[in-house]
C-alpha cells in the first residue's frame, strides 16, 4: 500500500513524515518540499511525476541519504536516516539504496563488470563471490555477453541496463531512479521500463521513480504527483 | 574495501597530456636536487679519499690550509723523532711537502688553469699509500723531474712522458703519471720538496706542511699529544682524512645550500603542476566521485583515491628524474680548490641512498599536491554534483 496522507500504519518500509526542504538561494528561499508525507510498503513500483522544478529530485535525492531536509523524518526498513552522521548515511547508501540516474553515470574508464561490481566491493564478499553477483545481475538485465565492454561501447540503452545491474547488485532495500528513460528512445524506454517492472514482479523489488514520461509512469503500481511541496495521487489531481 | 586502482591508473591514462606535463615537473625537479646532491658527495668524496687515516698531517699552528702554513726544517727532525711514526729501512715515514701554483695549458679549450704543484720528500709513495706511478718512474731525488697526476696527464697538454715543462723558472721532464685513486692528488703534480723550493726560490729551511704515516690509526693520540705540548713547536695535527673532509666542507656545504634552494624553488613549481593536474582531474570527474559517493563510497576512500593518483604521478616522475641522471654517475667534473684555486677534478656520485632520497622527495611533491585536491573532490556535496551534467 502506498498512502500520501501521512496516516500509513508502522510498519511501511518507507515512512516519510513533514518532510520539508528549503533551499537558499542568495536572498530567495525557495521552498521546495513543504511537510510532505508518504508511505511505501516493500514490493511497490511508486512514479512520481509532475512538472519540472517541483522538487522530484529533491525528494528522491533525501530519500537516497543524499542530502539532509529542513524539517522532518525518513525512516527506511526501521531506520530513521535523517539524524544519521554523515558517516554513517554513506554506509546505510551502500547497504539499502540502489541509484538509477538518468545519465547512467557509469565509470568511463572502468567496463561494464566492474562498473557493477563497485557497490560490492564495499561488502565483505570474496572476489569469487563477487565475479558470481555481477554476472547474475548482468544476466539480469540481459548483457552477460557485454561483460568486458566499456561505457562508451554501448548503446545508452545498454549503459542504462548497466546501471541497473549496479543498483541491484548488492540486493538494495530499494531503487531509486531518476528519469531513468528521460535520455532514451522509446523502444529503449520500453525495454528499461519492462526490465524494472520484472524486477518488481519476479524479483519483488521496491522501486521509487521520477518520470516525464506518463507511458512510462503507467508501468508503475502507483502514481503519485509533486504538487506544491506535497504529493498527491493521481486520480485525485485528475478529479479536481 | 577502497574504490578501485585501476580507475585511477586508468583515469591517469585517458587524461595523459595533463599526466604527462606534471610528471615532467617531478621528473626535472628530482632530476636536478639528485645531481646537485651527487656533486656534493662526489666532491666530498674525492676529497676525503685523499687522506688516509693512518696519516697525520702537521701544519703551523692556525693556518686554515696547506699554502699558507709554514714548518721549519728543523722542526721536521722534532716530528720523525716524535711517537707513533712509522719507520721503514730508509727512515721514519714522513713527507715534508711544499705546495705551490702553477699555470698550465688545458687540452681542451688550449688557456690555462691553474695546477697544484707539490713538493714531496722521495718516500711519499710510502707515506701515501693511495698513491702509485702507473706509467713512467717516479722522480729521482735532486733532479728536475715531475710525476703527474692521472686526471692532469689527461686534462692539460704537453705532460707526455719524455716531455719537458717549464714553469717556475725551471724546466721539468715528465718521468711517470700517477694514479691516486680519484683523490684530489690525481689532479696535482709531483717534484722534489727540496728542487720545488729551489726553482720557486723559497727558502731551504720552510716547508708548508709535514705529512707523516703513522704506526697505526690509534697512534695519532700519543702523536699528537708529543707535538703539541712540544714547548718547542707551534703546530696542529689533524688527521689526513679529516684535513680534508674539513677542506670539503666549504663547497660541499655550498652545494648542497644551493642544491636545497633550486630543488625547494623547482618542488614549489612542480608541485603546482601537480595541484594543477589533481584539481582538473577532481573538476573533470566530479560527477564520477559524486556517484561513487552516492554508491556509498565514504569520503576517506576518495581522499585516498585521489592522493594515490598523486602519488602515481609523483612515483613515476620521480623515477624518471632518477634514471635520467644516472648517466651523470661517475662522469668527471671540475671545480676551483677554493683554498688554492687550483683546479680540482672529481666525479658525481649518485648514490642509491641519493635515488631513494629522490624518490622521497618525488613522494612528498605528490603528497603535497595531491591532498588538497583530494580533498576537494571528497568535500564535494554529492546531491550538488550529481546536478551538475
Ligand atoms: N542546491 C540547490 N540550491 C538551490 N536551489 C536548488 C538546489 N537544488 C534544487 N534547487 C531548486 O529546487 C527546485 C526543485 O528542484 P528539483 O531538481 O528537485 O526539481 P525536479 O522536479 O527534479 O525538476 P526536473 O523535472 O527539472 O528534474 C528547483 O526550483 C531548483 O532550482
Ligand atoms: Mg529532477
Amino acid at each position: 500500500m502506498v498512502r500520501v496522507d501521512g496516516r500509513g500504519g508502522g510498519n511501511s518500509l518507507v515512512r516519510v513524515r513533514g518532510l520539508d526542504k528549503k533551499y537558499q538561494r542568495g536572498s530567495e528561499e525557495i521552498h521546495v518540499l513543504q511537510g510532505l508525507n508518504l508511505d511505501v510498503d516493500a514490493g511497490d513500483f511508486v512514479a512520481f511525476m509532475g512538472p519540472s522544478g517541483s522538487g522530484k529530485t529533491t525528494l528522491l535525492n533525501l530519500l537516497g541519504g543524499l542530502d539532509l531536509p529542513s524539517a522532518g523524518s525518513i525512516t527506511v526498513a526501521g531506520d530513521e536516516i535523517t539524524h544519521m552522521s554523515a558517516g554513517k548515511l554513506t554506509a546505510w547508501r551502500a547497504r539499502h539504496v540502489g541509484f538509477i540516474f538518468q545519465m547512467y553515470n557509469l565509470i568511463p574508464v572502468l567496463t561494464a563488470f566492474q562498473n557493477v561490481e563497485l557497490p560490492l566491493l564495499l561488502t565483505k564478499l570474496s572476489k569469487a563471490e563477487r565475479s558470481q553477483h555481477v554476472e547474475t545481475a548482468l544476466q539480469v538485465v540481459g548483457l552477460a555477453d557485454r561483460m568486458h565492454h566499456f561505457p562508451r561501447q554501448l548503446s545508452g540503452g545498454q549503459e542504462q541496463r548497466v546501471g541497473i545491474a549496479r543498483a541491484i547488485v548488492a540486493d538494495p532495500t530499494f531503487l531509486l531512479c531518476d528519469e531513468p528513460t528521460g535520455d532514451l528512445d522509446r523502444k529503449s524506454a520500453d525495454e528499461i521500463m519492462d526490465l524494472l517492472g520484472r524486477l518488481v514482479r519476479e524479483h519483488g523489488k521496491t522501486v521509487l521513480l521520477v518520470t516525464h514520461d506518463p507511458v512510462a509512469a503507467e508501468r508503475a503500481s502507483v502514481v503519485l504527483h509533486l504538487n506544491k511541496g506535497v504529493l498527491e495521487e493521481a486520480r485525485k489531481v485528475e478529479a479536481s | 574495501m577502497a574504490i578501485p586502482l585501476t580507475y585511477n591508473l586508468r583515469s591517469l591514462r585517458v587524461r595523459w597530456t595533463s599526466t604527462v606535463v606534471a610528471v615532467l615537473g617531478i621528473a626535472g625537479t628530482v632530476g636536478v636536487f639528485v645531481a646537485m646532491l651527487s656533486l656534493a658527495k662526489g666532491f666530498k668524496a674525492t676529497l676525503v679519499s685523499s687522506g688516509s687515516p693512518r696519516n697525520a698531517i702537521v701544519r703551523r699552528a692556525g693556518s686554515t690550509a696547506e699554502m699558507e702554513s709554514a714548518v721549519a726544517v728543523d722542526h721536521v727532525k722534532i716530528i720523525e723523532d716524535a711517537p707513533g711514526v712509522e719507520r721503514a729501512g730508509s727512515g721514519p715515514l714522513v713527507s715534508p711537502e711544499t705546495v705551490v701554483i702553477a699555470a698550465f695549458p688545458l687540452k681542451a679549450t688550449g688557456t690555462d688553469a691553474n695546477v697544484q704543484v707539490r713538493g714531496v720528500s722521495p718516500k711519499v709513495l710510502n707515506v701515501r699509500d693511495n698513491v702509485r706511478i702507473v706509467s713512467g718512474r717516479m722522480f729521482q731525488p735532486g733532479l728536475n723531474e715531475l710525476v703527474v697526476g692521472r686526471y692532469v696527464a689527461r686534462t692539460y697538454s704537453g705532460f707526455e712522458l719524455g716531455n719537458s715543462v717549464k714553469f717556475g723558472g725551471g724546466t721539468w721532464t715528465v718521468v711517470g703519471v700517477f694514479d691516486a685513486g680519484g683523490s684530489a692528488f690525481d689532479s696535482e703534480v709531483w717534484g722534489d720538496a727540496q728542487v720545488v723550493k729551489d726553482v720557486y726560490k723559497r727558502p731551504a729551511n720552510v716547508f708548508s706542511s709535514v705529512t707523516v704515516r703513522l704506526t697505526s690509526p690509534d697512534a695519532l693520540t700519543g702523536f699528537k699529544d708529543a707535538l703539541t705540548s712540544d714547548p718547542r713547536l707551534t703546530v696542529q695535527v689533524d688527521r689526513e682524512i679529516e684535513y680534508y673532509d674539513k677542506q670539503s666542507r666549504a663547497l660541499t656545504q655550498l652545494i648542497l645550500v644551493l642544491g636545497t634552494m633550486v630543488g625547494l624553488v623547482m618542488g614549489i613549481g612542480a608541485v603546482f603542476g601537480a595541484l594543477n593536474t589533481m584539481y582538473s582531474a577532481v573538476a573533470e570527474r566530479n560527477r564520477e566521485i559524486a556517484t561513487m559517493r552516492a554508491l556509498g563510497f565514504g569520503a576517506a576512500s576518495v581522499v585516498s583515491s585521489f592522493v594515490f593518483e598523486g602519488l602515481c604521478i609523483a612515483f613515476v616522475g620521480g623515477v624518471l628524474g632518477c634514471l635520467a641522471i644516472l648517466p651523470l654517475n661517475g662522469l668527471t667534473t671540475g671545480t676551483m680548490n677554493w683554498q688554492t684555486f687550483s683546479h680540482l677534478a672529481f666525479a658525481f656520485r649518485v648514490t642509491p641512498a641519493l635515488l631513494a632520497g629522490g624518490v622521497i622527495f618525488a613522494l612528498l611533491m605528490g603528497i603535497v599536491g595531491g591532498v588538497p585536491p583530494a580533498v576537494r573532490a571528497a568535500r564535494a556535496r554529492v546531491a550538488v554534483a550529481l546536478r551538475e551534467m
